[in-house]
């Protein structure tokens, strides 16, 4: 993986830890958050911090998604009874943020904090260095005020300290300075503040986003401390989403599964991370978007039992609910390296021959195409296969496009000189 | 890439055998004259390396560190880094700091961002090239293999890379150079040269650095390029086509167009791979190049058809130079594959009959190791495995165990704890000191197992009586193997002899010739008190008793005492003994041992008798 976001509640404990530290003692932040889950109460959470039946306190939503203001999931300067009365009212209730759809399970519980200064920082990476962009008038408004936002240019292998910073009050530079260092040092790929606001030596970041480069695990496990990497908000897994997510943790290889319309009637089952994004490109590309049924691949040399499994909980999720149209299912892939390909296929031969009735009942096209490795006997295995189990099965090898069975599958005809 | 040619050697980081041979099976179809391999760095051991050069084997060496490995081979211009991603880093700053390399590939998946635009940058100021990281790499046809890519020999012949054709091909993803290979060998004349940068954010060169050395090589005649969703490397190429920086025909395709129908965010197996904004999109990038001048289908599948045109249209102008082709040498097929496969047969130099070690795991007789553990049968049955190759019952196996524990030790003075102790007291090791009390065994020392049970055997089943037996070894003018012993005597019997007799009677089926050994013993002892049946013999006879009852033939019995079977469980046991007392002497710190002048009687003749 790569860049990851993080929870508000876990990267403001990452600022409150290290600020001190890194501005030399100019500046701190408490860190007084608390993080209320469905495991873990604001009763309980009052217990383990006192200030929260002590102060005013601001409530929202820590699930990745912005935009909490507009959606009306912050609650301001409210008592301890009200915010448990608030989390009691959203915990585990679906919202609509955009285009997606979640459940609420994790709200960040704060002291309210009235001020009148808003500022804004964010620090975003490029290729060939980071960029950071600060006003002293953050907010909501930020992006209409843009214009006043000030822009640094931090090269990869420069540092930040000959950076001319000069337009900065002195306070807000040695700020800025801090919060940079320890975007680098812990490998942060993203962080914004908006706003954030200053009491004396106290930092308070009001809201938060954060992202870090889940590879540089191994170096910074402890400085991260315990946080943790959420799936994206409304992103829930299905029962065989998940089966398929702890079946690929298990082995070497790699096994993927995102259930797009299990009502579609396109199946992919696909070797190769590059080539099923192209499968996928290529049904969205003909205009068969709508029908495109899953997205995902097997790679990196799973066993013949692996392949049966993962193909299994492909052919049984398409063989559940009839189409009067009928069914297709594309055995795609491009030419692998090393993988042989007739090995890798029997247990997808397993999977299918198990299925033959459902198959039939659900009138399933399968449609074949690999090369690499031993590719002849895979394909010769599959064709055999139709022919016993009954089964239309067209097959394929290196010398059709990769992507031209998806053409044939879904716009019919077959390719001249097969 | 003019800085590789047909004589381009590379260094490889980390004992990568099979990447290694791959390499040198494309050299030799591709009729290079040096394997592209001169060195491997392996920061844990050195020495040399061996690979196949067609039928040929060549050495290759192994240096400690990368540069030693520099200095040795100063004509070396490419580092292979197979570092993982915890070293990838460090090892690959190092040849950065080193003149030879001009182009590091780095195959590591999982390296942080930021030190993988540190490297970039690095590489820029130094004006090398890293290709990756998170890459299988590249290959120039027909004259240089980076690592794995291309793929099996197979793929290397069909798509014709062992010889320059005339497109120049850059993908992020290392999973689809096979796939764009096979496609450009089979629309155009095939690739000149095809890199994958690897699929993460910030790959240490981008498809627009790689482009622009394509559009300066006269070879390149035209380029493909196969982008991914997420990041914004492709626009660095609409920059250049824009600038004109760019002239030779560009095919492009970006792919993750599905991203859209997508309900939410689905991460792709690339790191890059993630559309955040929409200038990040697959269609979106797909647009933009296709207004800056690309050729951009309408899909991926419609890349082979425009990919043809272009060929086509410039082999019309005349800009495709005619193409030597050539059929390239067959490698030879690796002896294990030809076996497989069921090609070759050989005879076999050893036979065996009692383990095996392939598989999953270990059998010994047949029998998989953690069915022997679970079954919780002992060292006894794992013997009744290895020596008889049987199953053996309870009693057999508890009857194995009773002797080992018996003749395990019999004090410091034997023969074999004695030498072992001096052994060890001279400084000796643990093996050196053991092995030099174990060569005492023989026919005076615990060696009688296998006499006892030879003669009892045999005067038993010729029908020999007791008394004529002993009559018989009289005139032969043998003792009998098993018979007498230095202190023990009918009124002070031998302990061990006893338990090893009683737990006989009790559990055995039958033991015919323990009690013919015992009708022996009458007669010697009622010659001489200390003519006892001692514990060698004893053992040895009932080992013969067991083997009866285990349903061996006289035959195989006879054979296996032969082989030297019986001694072997004196050896075995007593081996625990000497061990310990190895150690013992080890741990009190005894000092050389020197026997003491009066323990010898000195008797040397006089000279004038010489």
């Amino acid at each position: 993986m790569a860049q990851r976001g993080i929870r508000e509640f876990h990267a403001k404990k990452i600022l409150a830890r290290y600020l001190k530290e890194y501005s030399n003692g100019k500046f701190h932040y408490d860190g007084k958050v608390a993080l209320v889950t469905p495991e873990y109460s604001i009763d309980q959470a009052a217990k383990d911090n006192k200030w929260i039946k002590e102060v005013p306190l601001t409530v929202k939503p820590d699930q990745l998604f912005g935009k909490r203001g507009k959606h009306g999931l912050v609650l301001l300067n409210a008592s301890f009874e009200q915010a448990k009365q608030w989390i009691a009212e959203k915990m585990g209730k679906e919202v609509q943020v955009g285009k997606t759809k979640g459940i609420l399970t994790h709200f960040l519980v704060e002291p309210f904090v009235p001020h009148d200064k808003e500022y804004y920082i964010a620090i975003k990476t490029e290729a060939d260095g980071d960029r950071i962009y600060f006003s002293n008038e953050g907010g909501i408004d930020i992006e209409e005020n843009w214009e006043k936002v000030k822009q640094f240019f931090v090269p990869i292998l420069g540092s930040i300290d000959d950076v001319d910073l000069s337009v900065l009050e002195p306070l807000i530079r040695d700020f800025v300075k801090a919060l940079y260092k320890i975007f680098v040092d812990l490998d942060f790929t993203y962080l914004e503040i908006n706003p954030f606001t200053i009491v004396g030596n106290e930092v308070i970041p009001l809201d938060l986003v954060a992202r870090l480069d889940d590879t540089a695990y191994f170096w910074n496990k402890d400085k991260w401390g315990d946080v943790e990497f959420p799936t994206p908000f409304g992103r829930t897994f299905t029962k065989e989403e998940e089966f398929i997510k702890e079946l690929d943790e298990k082995t070497g290889a790699s096994l993927k599964l995102t259930v797009l319309n299990p009502k579609g009637r396109v199946w992919l089952l696909v070797a190769g991370g590059g080539a099923s994004v192209i499968y996928a490109d290529t049904v969205v590309d003909l205009g068969f978007g709508n029908e495109l049924a899953n997205y995902g691949e097997y790679s990196g040399n799973p066993s013949e039992e692996e392949t049966y499994l993962y193909a299994k909980t492909i052919i049984d999720l398409m063989t559940r609910e009839k189409d009067p149209r009928g069914k297709v299912l594309i055995i795609g892939g491009g030419i692998a390296n090393f993988t042989d390909v007739a090995k890798t296929f029997k247990g997808i031969i397993r999977a299918l021959r198990e299925y033959k009735e459902k198959l039939k009942e659900n009138n399933v096209k399968v449609y074949v195409r690999r090369g690499g490795p031993n590719y002849k006997e895979g394909l010769k295995l599959m064709k055999e296969l139709g022919e016993e189990i009954g089964i239309p099965i067209e097959v394929y090898g290196p010398e059709l496009p990769m992507t031209r069975v998806v053409t044939l599958a879904l716009k019919g005809g077959t390719n001249e000189g097969n | 890439m003019k800085a590789i040619n047909e004589k381009t050697q590379a260094i490889i980081f980390g004992r990568q055998l099979k990447a290694i041979q791959r390499m040198l099976d494309f050299d030799y179809v591709s009729r290079r004259s040096v394997p592209s391999v001169a060195a491997i760095v392996d920061p844990t051991t050195e020495g040399f390396e061996t690979a196949f050069f067609g039928s040929d084997e060549v050495l290759i060496p192994v240096y400690r560190s990368i540069t030693e490995a520099a200095e040795k081979h100063p004509n070396t211009t490419v580092m292979i880094n197979f570092a993982s991603y915890r070293s990838a880093f460090e090892t690959t700053k190092e040849a950065l700091d080193i003149p030879n390399f001009k182009i590091i590939a780095v195959i590591a998946e999982g390296i942080p961002e930021r030190k993988e635009r540190i490297l970039g940058a690095l590489a820029r100021e130094k004006g090398k090239v890293i290709i990756g990281p998170a890459t299988v790499g590249g290959i120039a046809a027909g004259r240089f293999r980076i690592g794995n890519a291309g793929g099996s020999i197979e793929n290397i012949i069909a798509s014709k890379l062992y010889r320059p054709g005339s497109v120049g091909l850059v993908t992020k993803s290392g999973g689809m150079l096979n796939e764009m290979f096979n496609l450009i060998a089979r629309n155009a004349n095939g690739i000149n040269i095809g890199i994958a940068i690897g699929g993460d954010r910030y790959p240490c060169s981008s498809l627009v650095d790689h482009l622009m050395g394509f559009e300066s090589d006269p070879e390149v005649k035209f380029h493909v390029v196969l982008g991914e969703v997420g990041g914004l490397e492709e626009y660095k190429i609409v920059d250049a086509l824009k600038a004109g920086k760019i002239k030779k025909p560009l095919v492009a395709w970006v792919t993750g167009t599905c991203a859209k129908v997508f309900p939410t965010e689905v991460q792709f197996g690339h790191a890059g791979a993630r559309a955040g904004a929409d200038k990040e999109t697959a269609d979106a990038k797909n647009a933009a190049l296709r207004e800056a001048g690309a050729i951009v289908p309408e899909s991926f599948d419609g890349l082979p058809e425009k990919i043809k045109e272009v060929y086509e249209n410039l082999k019309q102008k005349g800009e495709i130079p005619e193409i030597k082709e050539f059929t390239p040498p067959q490698v030879p097929m690796d002896f294990d594959k030809a076996v497989k496969e069921g090609l070759v047969r050989r005879h076999r130099q050893f036979i065996t009959t009692i383990s095996d070690d392939r598989g999953e795991e270990v059998k010994y007789a047949g029998v998989p190791l953690s069915e022997i553990i679970e079954s919780k049968k002992g060292i006894g049955y794992v013997i009744g495995l290895l020596w008889f190759k049987k199953s053996l019952p309870d009693y057999a196996v508890k009857f194995i165990e009773l002797i080992l524990q018996i003749v395990a030790d019999h004090g410091p003075c034997v023969s074999g704890a004695h030498n072992a102790i001096v052994a060890s007291r001279a400084g000796k090791d643990l093996v050196s000191s053991l092995a030099s009390g174990i060569l005492t065994i023989g026919p005076r020392f615990g060696g009688a197992i296998d006499g006892a049970g030879h003669y009892f055997k045999w005067a038993k089943d010729s029908g020999l009586s007791p008394m004529e037996f002993v009559n018989e070894m009289k005139k032969r003018g043998i003792p009998i193997p098993g018979i007498g012993h230095r202190v023990k005597s009918v009124r002070n019997p031998d302990k061990r002899v006893e338990l090893l007799k009683n737990f006989a009677k009790e559990n055995f089926p039958s033991t015919n010739y323990l009690n013919y050994a015992l009708k022996v013993e009458k007669i010697t002892t009622s010659k001489k008190e200390n003519l006892i049946l001692n514990v060698d013999g004893c053992t040895g006879v009932l080992l013969v008793d067991l083997m009866k009852s285990l349903n061996l033939t006289d035959k195989e019995i006879d054979e296996r005492i032969d082989a030297g079977l019986l001694n072997a469980f004196f050896v075995l046991g007593r081996s625990i003994g000497i061990i310990g007392h190895i150690i013992d002497q080890k741990l009190l710190k005894s000092k050389l041992y020197r026997t003491p002048y009066d323990d010898v009687l000195y008797k040397l003749p006089k000279k004038a008798d010489l």
